[in-house]
């Protein structure tokens, strides 16, 4: 008599889903650790110090970091803007507008970004803005990173809109509301912890862009990533590990908060 | 792709019916005119002659296409052999995200079924654990992986301190650094559809055949299997595909010798030396292969639907 095979416990398992969480954390970490480093060189650990925090404020390259920063959160803000604005109302038209004909084209103009590999976008936006006589630049950056932002905005909004009932609505409507005034004051409201998660995703998504940035930007433009790239290219240096940790730090306590709207949502 | 709105909707009603041209309208226009066009633009340029400067002459050739497959000889008159120079990047490219693929899923898949059998409380945590990572800046983490792999990095010291080794191994610039890369940058994307396939399955099913005296490795093989099977194949397209067209990997962790299609494109594109037809056909051809894969994938899925309703 053998004892009975437990199929939802099977043993080596969680060692590597021990093994899956230290490989995705570990260099995290490791680089985290090395920020800290009071060394001119990346391999000797001389003792914890904030310096090269300070070299990226005040050192020979600040300014080349601070003007990328700064292009790289306006980007961030104004196509997350955008991003989010466009697809709270595509998901109002495809979750509540029915069935129709060009409904099925539309989810596919909106994927298409996830599908097209993000080289191919990236060959694909220079060849039209240089196609068009468009000069690259910021604003060009800004045009590509709205347009790639959709549907990362999109899919947190549209489940979040799907899983609200339409009855309130319906209870406006019934009581004379316009369908204006049951989409600002009933529908608006009740998306908000959609709309922050979809806001936060396509923020983080265009701060993290590389790809694409790198193919339209121009020369003399630069954004976080294609500085740090940039600098990387001549090798690792402690001052891009001291900048890789705070943006890993934001980029994680966005997704954190991110995480827990949705989740305090969920229970009430 | 695991758009919300193809899945049934709870709450999907007409309330706005009227407006939802106009609603759509903003990103139809954003949409058409900053990736459909530009898509298109693409196939045209590549047909085009090429301007040595970087950029096209308007008129007609084949030449991109031509220069991809086939060789003429150093002044274009031999008689035309295979060029394979370039079918091997593609051919490596292939390899490597493959290599990547499996990666993802030896180690993906038994973490992936180790979150769906955790009390269902606490599974989002398990699930958020594995995708947090995932947003962090790739760059970053490809540089994380790159200082961690180097011949000085924190890996070989830890390998010479615990007496494993005697002198650092070289992992960087080799095509295991891309592979293991490649699966560092996608690995979530193996997790989540594996996960959430497992999740929906019912394990009174595995009971009842162990009841009926099936075997552990027949109840798997014959039950589990069939029915993860769909989440399997998501989450190895969702690696495979991002992993053919990369870019950062192979460029940071492997070096000259290792050269993806990802690098091949860039490098059409950057400075005097590119060739924008070539470039533009090279991605044709990448676009093409990806966008084979996920016709395929979804016909699966369709069928796999079909069957199981």
């Amino acid at each position: 008599m053998g004892r009975r095979f437990d199929i939802k416990h099977v043993p080596g398992f969680l060692p590597v889903t021990i093994l899956c969480l230290v490989v995705l954390y570990a260099p995290l970490l490791v680089v985290t650790i090395y920020s800290l480093n009071d060394s001119n060189s990346i391999t000797n650990w001389e003792g914890v110090s904030l310096r090269w925090y300070a070299d990226v404020f005040t050192g020979p390259e600040a300014e080349k970091f601070k003007l990328a920063a700064w292009n790289s959160f306006t980007i961030a803000i104004i196509a997350a803007t955008s991003a989010t604005t466009i697809a709270t109302l595509a998901a109002t038209a495809m979750v509540r507008g029915g069935r129709f004909r060009l409904r099925t084209v539309s989810f596919g103009l909106i994927s298409m970004p996830l599908m097209v590999p993000e080289i191919v976008t990236a060959v694909a936006t220079l060849i039209f803005f240089n196609s068009i006589g468009f000069t690259r630049g910021y604003t060009t950056i800004l045009l590509a990173h709205i347009a790639f932002c959709i549907p990362f905005a999109y899919m947190p909004i549209a489940a979040r809109m799907q899983g609200i009932e339409d009855s309130y609505e319906q209870a406006a409507l019934d009581l004379y509301a316009t369908k204006r005034q049951a989409f600002t004051r009933i529908l608006l409201p009740m998306m908000v912890p959609g709309i922050i998660s979809g806001y936060l995703l396509a923020f983080i998504i265009s701060l993290d862009d590389f790809i694409i940035t790198n193919f339209v930007k121009g020369a003399g433009v630069e954004t976080l990533p294609t500085a740090i790239f940039g600098s990387v290219k001549q090798g690792i240096k402690p001052n891009i590990m001291a900048i890789s940790t705070m943006l890993l730090a934001l980029s994680i306590l966005m997704v954190t908060i991110s995480y827990f709207v949705s989740k305090s949502d969920k229970k009430t | 792709m695991a758009g919300g709105a193809a899945s049934g909707g709870s709450a999907r009603t007409d309330t706005y019916r009227e407006a939802r041209h106009w609603l759509l309208l903003p990103s139809w226009v954003v949409l058409i005119f900053l990736i459909l066009i530009p898509v298109l633009m693409m196939l045209v340029y590549s047909f085009l002659t090429k301007e040595f400067r970087g950029g096209v002459i308007w008129e007609f050739s084949l030449d991109a296409y031509d220069q991809f497959f086939f060789n003429r000889g150093l002044f274009g008159d031999e008689p035309p052999s295979i060029e394979w120079t370039y079918i091997a990047i593609f051919w490596r490219s292939i390899w490597q995200a493959g290599a990547a693929t499996i990666l993802s899923l030896i180690i993906g898949f038994p973490t992936a079924y180790f979150i769906a059998t955790r009390p269902e409380r606490i599974r989002p945590m398990w699930v958020f654990l594995i995708t947090v990572p995932y947003w962090v800046n790739l760059l970053i983490r490809t540089v994380s992986m790159k200082f961690v792999l180097r011949d000085q990095g924190p890996l070989n010291d830890f390998l010479i301190w615990s007496g494993l080794i005697d002198t650092p191994l070289h992992i960087v610039n080799t095509n295991f650094a891309v592979q293991l890369g490649l699966f560092y940058s996608y690995l979530p994307f193996m997790v989540l559809p594996i996960y959430a396939s497992v999740e929906r399955y019912n394990f009174a099913l595995s009971e009842a055949a162990s009841d009926l005296y099936a075997g552990k490795w027949v109840t798997l093989r014959r039950i589990l299997l069939p029915a993860v099977k769909p989440g399997v194949i998501a989450g190895c397209i969702l690696v495979f595909v991002p992993s053919l067209g990369s870019f950062l990997a192979p460029d940071l962790l492997g070096g000259a010798k290792n050269f993806m299609i990802g690098s091949l494109i860039e490098e059409q594109f950057k400075g005097n030396a590119g060739n924008w037809p070539f470039g533009a056909a090279a991605s044709m051809i990448l676009l093409s292969m990806v966008l084979i894969i996920l016709i395929l994938f979804a016909r699966q899925q369709a069928k796999a639907e079909k069957g199981g309703a």
